[in-house]
């Protein structure tokens, strides 16, 4: 088999796994949009969410970072490969620092949690699944930077890497949509 | 990659029953993963067709003490869910396993690893279903099944209302083999777009294949959406959330649209094969190619589309508002133009053909009739203010009985005798094919043509008994009295399989003159499947190899 063919498998399997995800997250998304303004008791999300911009930022940049590495894994130097993928690593593993210091306010200062109201409920599934993808991404970025710094990353595994990038630009595009419907439209 | 062929001459010594064993459990081969999900899928089969005997047998006459209320509850729980999720897709992805790599001439599915996954994640789902019998109130309780009904309406399953865990096994099993279908979804699509042997165009392909490609799209965008709504549902369960909890707001109404934008595209992901396989067979069995490929392909992607947008005509009577009302009754009425475009299609193959009843082509000719009749109740129910006086009555029942039975489980039957003798290398029998196909026939039509009319006259579905004097007496007998005559034909179906397995003749590799790459190969196939990639130049490869004076290529 070429290698043309194995990239082309890895590619469109993972597009399929996204078309997956991209269904699972729209179903909760629906969730959150339609049950948004009927709790019927409180926190409201106007009460207690602050827009995360630095860390959305954070994010955004990382899909830069981790196609960054992929190039330079394409071009041949593993060692810049392994600065850009631990930029993302660092990026990613920020975001998710964010998420746990503002659920930590949510719950300990706001009282807040997930059986408090709809909105509890509705707001930690998604946020949640979300980070729970974004965890699951750092445990790969985690896996390839070791294995980089190891030595163990040849030219020749830039596809695979390749492969992991559109996961994780996916996980980048479900952050804006659920920006946009939990901080700017569900406030 | 396994080595072991299936094909291989036996050596002296057999080889010791644990490495035999050892060797399948282990195995990522295609055919034998295939082979393992239709095994697999037989004994639920058979699980469910004694939990639906069970019912019919309580039903047989009017205050009928057979099971409990409460059993006749898990009864029909257990049956919905174990035939849709446990032996037909299962069915189908065992067929589209081992048939599809043969078919566009490739060794392997594009992930055979994957694969393997898969089908082990639906095997444990379904174990983790049947397990809820003696674990769901802890082992040392009394267990029971899950009794929520195969939709499990909310609140029906809150806390509240479904205490223990039986619920919760219902739950998880989906969510586990959801993944499963998922991942088999994925595996379908990435070895259609990257595994077809040079020559396979898009155009060239089989249809079994297009249909297997719009099947397994329509998993990916059906199946995940139950997967996040029974994410929702545990989240309620066990982390006391609101999803669906009324009392907080929650909408039970949510639920039912979740659970139908899977459960409505669900039909056609089980049909969508059910057709592949009618498609194959009519033409070979009628010694033409298939009427109209390109308005087939059109019409299965239709389907695809417009089964996205119809599920709210399973909630009719909930009451929806007139705009959508309206726009479920005409969405779904305008799938009946790609299905009727795909009969006539059928037909017009058929018209003119030297057509040969053996056993597949029967089923294939009954599935065309009763296909048809169960697509004409569809338009019945589609109609809402019909719905609204036939909703949740036997009538329903009855229908998609008509289309899961009638349709899809015929076709099925048609394909394991169409291609019995490529994955075993014998001959089934004839004689006790048609026994089979009479038999379950007539037992079909005894009860599900006259389930309709106690749906008609007020019957509702899930009712565990009913008074005496309603008129729905006798109906409820003949359609107990069919059940015994389906057992009697799958009987006669296993019978058969065994035994021609065991002692049939010899088929070798093409008994039916057909004209797919699956022929070219020995039966059954090697474990490499082809020694050589096959280049094709048209639909009909090996009627290019046999008629190398007239081939297809020169007209396509």
């Amino acid at each position: 088999m070429t290698r043309s063919c194995g990239e082309l498998k890895g590619r469109v399997g993972m597009l399929g796994l996204i078309a997956a995800e991209a269904a699972i997250f729209t179903i909760f998304i629906v969730a959150y949009l339609f049950y948004a303004g009927k709790s019927l008791a409180g926190p409201t999300p106007e009460d207690v969410l602050h827009a995360p911009i630095v860390l959305t930022l954070g994010l955004l940049a990382s899909s830069v970072t981790v196609h960054a590495g992929v190039r330079k894994l394409r071009g041949g130097d593993v060692r810049a490969f392994a600065r850009w993928w631990i930029a993302t690593l660092a990026l990613g593993a920020v975001f998710l620092a964010g998420t746990a210091v503002e659920w930590h306010r949510l719950i300990y200062v706001d009282g807040l949690t997930l059986q408090t109201n709809l909105f509890g409920t509705t707001y930690f599934s998604l946020v949640g699944l979300h980070a729970f993808h974004v965890t699951v991404g750092v445990a790969a970025l985690l896996s390839a930077s070791l294995l980089a710094v190891l030595g163990l990353v040849k030219p020749v595994h830039a596809y695979h890497a390749d492969v992991f990038s559109l996961y994780w630009h996916f996980v980048d595009a479900v952050w804006v949509v659920v920006f946009l419907v939990v901080y700017v439209i569900g406030r | 990659m396994s080595t072991e062929s299936l094909a291989l001459p036996r050596p002296a010594v057999a080889t010791p029953f644990v490495d035999r064993l050892h060797a399948w459990v282990t195995t990522v081969d295609h055919k034998r993963l295939g082979l393992m999900y239709i095994g697999y899928a037989l004994c639920f089969l058979v699980l469910g067709g004694l939990e639906a005997t069970a019912m019919r047998i309580q039903l047989i006459a009017p205050r009928y003490t057979f099971v409990s209320p409460q059993v006749f509850n898990r009864l029909f729980t257990m049956h919905g869910t174990t035939m849709i999720f446990f032996v037909a897709m299962p069915l189908m992805f065992g067929f589209a396993n081992y048939l599809m790599p043969l078919m566009i001439g490739a060794r392997d599915m594009a992930f055979p690893r994957l694969n393997a996954f898969s089908f082990w994640l639906t095997a444990f789902g379904g174990l983790l279903l049947y397990f809820s019998l003696i674990g769901a109130n802890g082992l040392a309780g009394v267990g029971n099944a899950p009794d929520v009904g195969w939709f499990a309406y909310a609140p029906l399953t809150s806390r509240t209302f479904s205490p223990g865990h039986s619920t919760d096994y219902w739950t998880l099993s989906l969510l586990v083999s959801g993944f499963g279908s998922i991942g088999t979804a994925i595996n379908i699509i990435t070895t259609i777009v990257c595994m077809r042997c040079p020559g396979m165009t898009p155009g060239r392909m089989p249809l079994l294949v297009w249909l297997n490609l719009v099947m397994a799209s329509l998993v990916i965008l059906a199946v995940s959406p139950l997967s996040a709504a029974q994410l929702m549902l545990l989240v309620d369960r066990y982390l006391g959330g609101h999803f669906f909890d009324t009392q907080a707001g929650g909408s039970a109404v949510v639920w039912m649209h979740f659970f139908w934008i899977f459960g409505h595209p669900e039909v056609y992901v089980l049909v969508l094969p059910a057709f592949a396989f009618v498609s194959e067979i009519i033409p070979v069995f009628s010694r033409k190619p298939i009427f109209g490929y390109a308005v087939m392909v059109g019409a299965t992607v239709g389907i695809g589309f417009i089964g996205m947008s119809v599920w709210a005509h399973h909630m009719f009577t909930v009451g929806m508002s007139a705009n959508a009302n309206t726009f479920f009754v005409f969405a779904t009425m305008a799938i009946a133009v790609p299905t009727g475009i795909k009969i006539f299609n059928w037909l017009a193959t058929m018209w003119g053909g030297k057509i040969d009843l053996r056993a597949p082509m029967l089923f294939c000719v009954a599935f065309l009739f009763q296909f048809l009749v169960a697509g004409l109740t569809g338009v019945m129910l589609s109609a809402a203010p019909l719905d609204w006086q036939l909703g949740n009555s036997y009538f329903v029942v009855a229908h998609f009985h008509y289309v899961i039975v009638g349709g899809i489980l015929f076709a099925v039957f048609a394909a394991f005798y169409y291609w019995f003798p490529k994955v075993t290398g014998r001959r089934y029998r004839e004689g006790l094919a048609r026994l089979h196909f009479w038999l379950f026939a007539i037992g079909f039509h005894l009860t599900f043509d006259f389930m309709h009319v106690p749906g008609l006259l007020g019957m509702p579905r899930r009712i565990y008994t009913y008074e005496p004097g309603r008129g729905w007496d006798v109906w409820n007998l003949i359609v107990t009295i069919g059940v015994f005559f389906q057992i009697a034909g799958t009987l006669a179906f296993v019978l058969n399989l065994v035994l021609s397995a065991l002692f049939g003749e010899e088929a070798g590799a093409d008994p039916w003159d057909a004209w797919t790459l699956e022929w070219t190969v020995s039966s059954p196939p090697p474990a490499y499947n082809f020694a050589e990639l096959p280049t094709v130049r048209s639909r009909r490869p090996l009627w290019d190899v046999k008629h190398p004076d007239d081939p297809d290529w020169k007209y396509e």
